[in-house]
């Protein structure tokens, strides 16, 4: 049969598509990481460590090996390969070897044929531990004994720190930072650890293939560097581990990092079983990374007029026991520090340091949530110093294209700030609400504590934005694969092979919106996003999995489209079957001693958002209500709207979380609130209508003008509610996340 | 020890040890993995399911205490392929993401709207408050809520 001609297709890019997953969800029928078993299966266990920081004397395995049910209990001398993984550095061992350099530190493995065997015969191994002091104040971290002698991340491009425990500093030097304004506002910011806190808790299985190799079913956000981290350990090569995504309940950066992976794996190549693992909601919170906590020492510079003249910031990062993503975070927040604003004269300096707290790496946001709040609070606190409207102050500061950033790149595409400012405080602002009235539209809601009495209401608004795709140099791909066939009817049918992570975000709705769009055909179906079949599609982070995915599988549709007509028709049995690799603009680092751009960009691409937040707060019980968001977002194009206002929902709800109530809290480098009772997320009860507002300004090098959308509105909704808090209580709270201590003025 | 009682309408057995939750014997014993397992403290709703025709975290109920009774799972509401109007409102309206939440959520809704038809915001809000979603803000349960109670 012949191409087929034009027609209408639905589900193309632009429509509102249902989740095509959206059936399986709804009906249970969808395989998640946690639901998968397989015949002759054992269960994992992991035993961790109890100590932020201990030496290990010895571990005694006799009592557990005798335990009932037992298969295999591993440490790690039975690492096979390579001892120590990483993200970017490989400075964590998959099992700890005579030191411990966190609390919940990976000790030993067991597999066991029922869970709970497992967990008994770990809690029969016997390590000897000496603890040793622990790191845990990130500014006395630089003056303290090295808990990595070896200083792994130093000498990669970035600045030579000679102070202990430094992971990176970066300082970013522009214009004359010496510049004074007419005004000048400084204040001191801290921002708690915040945690993913996605529902599916780490979990997959590892089969071994009889061969030597393994196949791990796992929820992460990137197969191929899973891949790459997990072969060496294991002594294999990389074929011979194949990586398949296993359905993925939330990752928000938390599953960049390896989590059961390799341990797994060596349990089921140990045993020669399938071996399943699934953290406890407990050992989720110890078993990954989290939002760096801050420390943020800010001046902002001004004329009279409003006009910032100039910025200095310095941000303290605790990265934790490990480097994971640290580095890349360290030098976004220091790009993010001054804000979506023009400013000509900037000195920022960033440093992440290891301790022996919680390892941090990426969530939603990565570096730019924290600046944000300390840069918005700034500009609130400069408007009233000057007595301009807020809203006017940002407007007369708006970053706009041909601008240039504090790192001397030049915005050579869409950055409609002023844009989303004006759409966003164009959104009509709920009217106050009368008193009395049903006590579950007051503050403390459900627990009816108030009448309403000691209730004020304040206005909030914030600006925030944030690169989309990789950075400085990386080169940041993604691959997709196309199979044209004729189908069973000798229809002309397509199959799309992307090994992009569907993480709950859409993007496979988007991968079949595009390939629908480009070859003109209902019949799309996707092949499992596997190593095994495709090559890399680079993480679903960073904003970037949509426009990759996009650009990856545009152009293998089109390639694939040009071939068909090369051919003029296909036969049964005949197939088109080819890959082409997506590449977005090149950037290159930053200099390590200026942090000015040494090519054209660091950055691809800059996403922006606006928020309005209207809060009630009862000033005398310390209780906060969100009454109602606003938000005006730049998103490009939306290739799919209803995805898209969902994703501004779910990240606005984030960044509220962070400004209420989510906080890991540690007590010397322990967790003292790892479970859903202690460590709080928004309910139901917490999260007001979010009114969206899309701002559509095409990116001139984005598949179809579109941009990422997931993290701009979790790095403007922090600041935009504190900003709230702080007119309804007068309040300078400078820490979030807010306490009702911090409301009350105690 | 065994353990029989009826889930989705048939009659089941499994042996359980005796700590065991009644989540993990539907998982892992049962083979019904759509009740998820989220935090196993009775904090976040995602294993929502009916005891005896009443809304219960499975994880927080002992599989030895389900013995003799009946359980409805989000696996028993579907109508072979047709969906229940509460899932297919989910679906439209966009309040799935990742969907771990999901299945509870469906279950706790169609447990809502059949004590309240009806329901006001405020209703859903609280009725829905013991299920925790990470992916959507909420806004999009709320409008599959209002959609199936609009279907119903
Ligand atoms: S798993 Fe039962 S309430 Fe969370
Ligand atoms: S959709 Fe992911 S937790 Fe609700």
């Amino acid at each position: 049969m012949t191409s087929a001609a034009p027609r209408l297709v639905s589900g193309r890019i632009g429509d509102v598509v249902a989740r095509a997953d959206g059936g399986p969800k709804v009906k249970g029928e969808f395989a998640y990481a946690s639901d998968l078993s397989a015949a002759g299966m054992l269960w994992g266990h992991t035993l961790r460590s109890p100590f932020a920081h201990a030496r290990i004397r010895s571990i005694d395995l006799t009592a557990a090996l005798t335990m009932p049910g037992i298969h295999a209990v591993l440490t790690h001398g039975d690492v096979p390969g390579q001892k120590c993984y990483g993200l970017e550095f490989a400075d964590q061992p998959v099992l700890a070897i005579d030191r411990v350099r966190y609390f919940g530190e990976a000790v030993a493995l067991v597999a066991a044929e029922h869970p709970e065997q497992a967990r008994r015969a770990a809690e029969r191994i016997v390590v000897d531990y000496e603890p040793l002091e622990p790191v845990v104040d990130a500014e006395r971290a630089v003056e303290q004994d090295p808990l990595h002698p070896d200083a792994p991340t130093m000498g990669h491009g970035y600045r030579r720190d000679p102070r202990p425990n430094v992971v990176r500093s970066i300082v970013i030097r522009h214009g004359d930072p010496n510049v004074e304004g007419d005004v000048a506002i400084s204040g001191v910011y801290d921002v708690g650890i915040q945690d993913q806190a996605f529902l599916g808790p780490e979990s997959g299985l590892a089969v071994p293939d009889g061969e030597g190799g393994i196949d791990v079913y796992v929820a992460t956000q990137w197969l191929h560097v899973d891949r790459d981290q997990v072969a060496p350990c294991l002594d294999l090569r990389p074929e011979q581990v194949r990586i398949h995504l296993a359905g993925v309940g939330g990752a928000f950066g938390g599953r960049e990092d390896l989590s059961i992976q390799i341990h797994g794996a060596m349990l089921a190549l140990h045993t020669g079983r399938p071996v399943k693992m699934v953290y406890s909601r407990e050992e989720s919170f110890v078993g990954h990374v989290h939002r760096h906590p801050a420390r943020i020492w800010a001046e902002h510079r001004a004329n009279r007029d409003g006009k910032l003249v100039c910025v200095r910031m310095r941000i303290l990062l605790d990265g934790g026991a490990y480097a994971s993503s640290s580095t890349a975070v360290t030098s976004n927040a220091a790009s993010f520090a001054c804000g979506p604003y023009a400013v000509e004269n900037a000195l920022i300096e960033s440093t992440c340091v290891y301790t022996n707290n919680p390892p941090c790496g990426a969530m939603r946001g990565f570096g730019a949530v924290q600046t944000c709040f300390a840069a918005e609070a700034q500009m609130d606190r400069l408007a009233a110093e000057l007595a301009l409207d807020p809203v006017e102050l940002r407007l007369r500061n708006a970053l706009a294209p041909g601008d240039v950033l504090p790192t001397g790149q030049r915005v050579t595409g869409s950055m409609p700030v002023a844009e989303v400012i004006r759409r966003c405080a164009a959104l009509p602002v709920p009217e106050p609400e009368a008193l009395p009235r049903d006590p579950i539209r007051l503050p403390g809601g459900a627990g009816n504590v108030t009448r309403g009495q000691g209730v004020s209401r304040g206005v909030g608004f914030a600006v925030g934005f944030k690169n989309i795709c990789y950075s400085e140099g990386f080169d940041d791909f993604t691959a997709a694969r196309v199979r044209l066939f004729l189908d069973a009817r000798g229809e002309l049918a397509a199959e799309v092979h992307c090994a992009a992570a569907e993480v709950g975000q859409g993007v496979t709705g988007v991968i079949a919106q595009v390939a629908r769009t480009e070859l003109e055909l209902d019949e799309v179906t996707l092949a499992p996003h596997t190593t095994a079949t495709v090559g890399s599609a680079g993480s679903a982070s960073a904003s970037r999995m949509t426009w990759m995915a996009a650009g990856a599988v545009q152009l293998a549709c089109r390639a694939a489209k040009a071939e068909l007509e090369r051919r003029g028709e296909l036969g049964a049995g005949d197939e088109i079957d080819l890959e082409r690799v997506y590449r977005h603009e090149r950037t290159t680092p930053l200099d390590p001693e200026t942090g000015q751009i040494t090519g054209e960009r660091a950055h691809v691409a800059f996403a922006c958002a606006a928020m309005r937040v209207v809060v009630e707060t009862d000033v005398e019980l310390g209780l906060t209500r969100v009454v109602w968001i606003g938000t005006a977002q730049d998103v490009g194009k939306a290739l799919n709207p209803q995805a898209v206002t969902g994703q501004i929902e779910g990240g606005t709800a984030q960044g509220l979380g962070l400004a209420l109530m989510e906080e890991i809290r540690t007590s010397d480098g322990l967790i003292t609130n790892a479970s859903f009772t202690d460590y709080l997320l928004p309910t139901a009860l917490d999260m007001p209508p979010v009114v969206s507002d899309l701002v559509e300004d095409p990116e001139p090098g984005a598949p179809y003008g579109l941009k990422g959308v997931g993290e701009p509105p979790t790095v403007v909704s922090t600041a935009a509610v504190v900003s709230a808090l702080r007119a309804a209580t007068g309040r300078a709270l400078t820490r979030v996340p807010v306490r009702p201590d911090d409301i009350v003025g105690l | 020890m065994r353990i029989s009682l009826r889930v989705n309408g048939e009659e089941r057995e499994a042996d359980v040890w005796g700590g065991e939750s009644l989540l993990f014997a539907l998982r892992e014993g049962l083979g019904l993995p759509g009740s998820k397992n989220a935090c196993e403290q009775g904090e976040c709703g995602s294993c929502s399911v009916l005891l005896d025709g009443e809304l219960v975290c499975a994880c927080l109920v002992l599989a030895a205490q389900a013995d003799g009774h009946e359980v409805t799972t989000v696996e028993g509401m579907a109508d072979g392929e047709e969906l229940h109007p509460v899932q297919e409102a989910y679906v439209q309206a966009g309040a799935v993401q990742c969907g771990f939440c999901t299945p509870g959520l469906v279950v706790a809704t169609a447990d809502l709207l059949a004590r309240i038809p009806d329901p006001s915001d405020d209703e859903i809000r609280e009725a829905l408050s013991g299920n925790v979603c990470r992916c959507t803000g909420y806004a999009k349960i709320f409008d599959a809520v209002r959609l199936a109670a609009a279907v119903r």
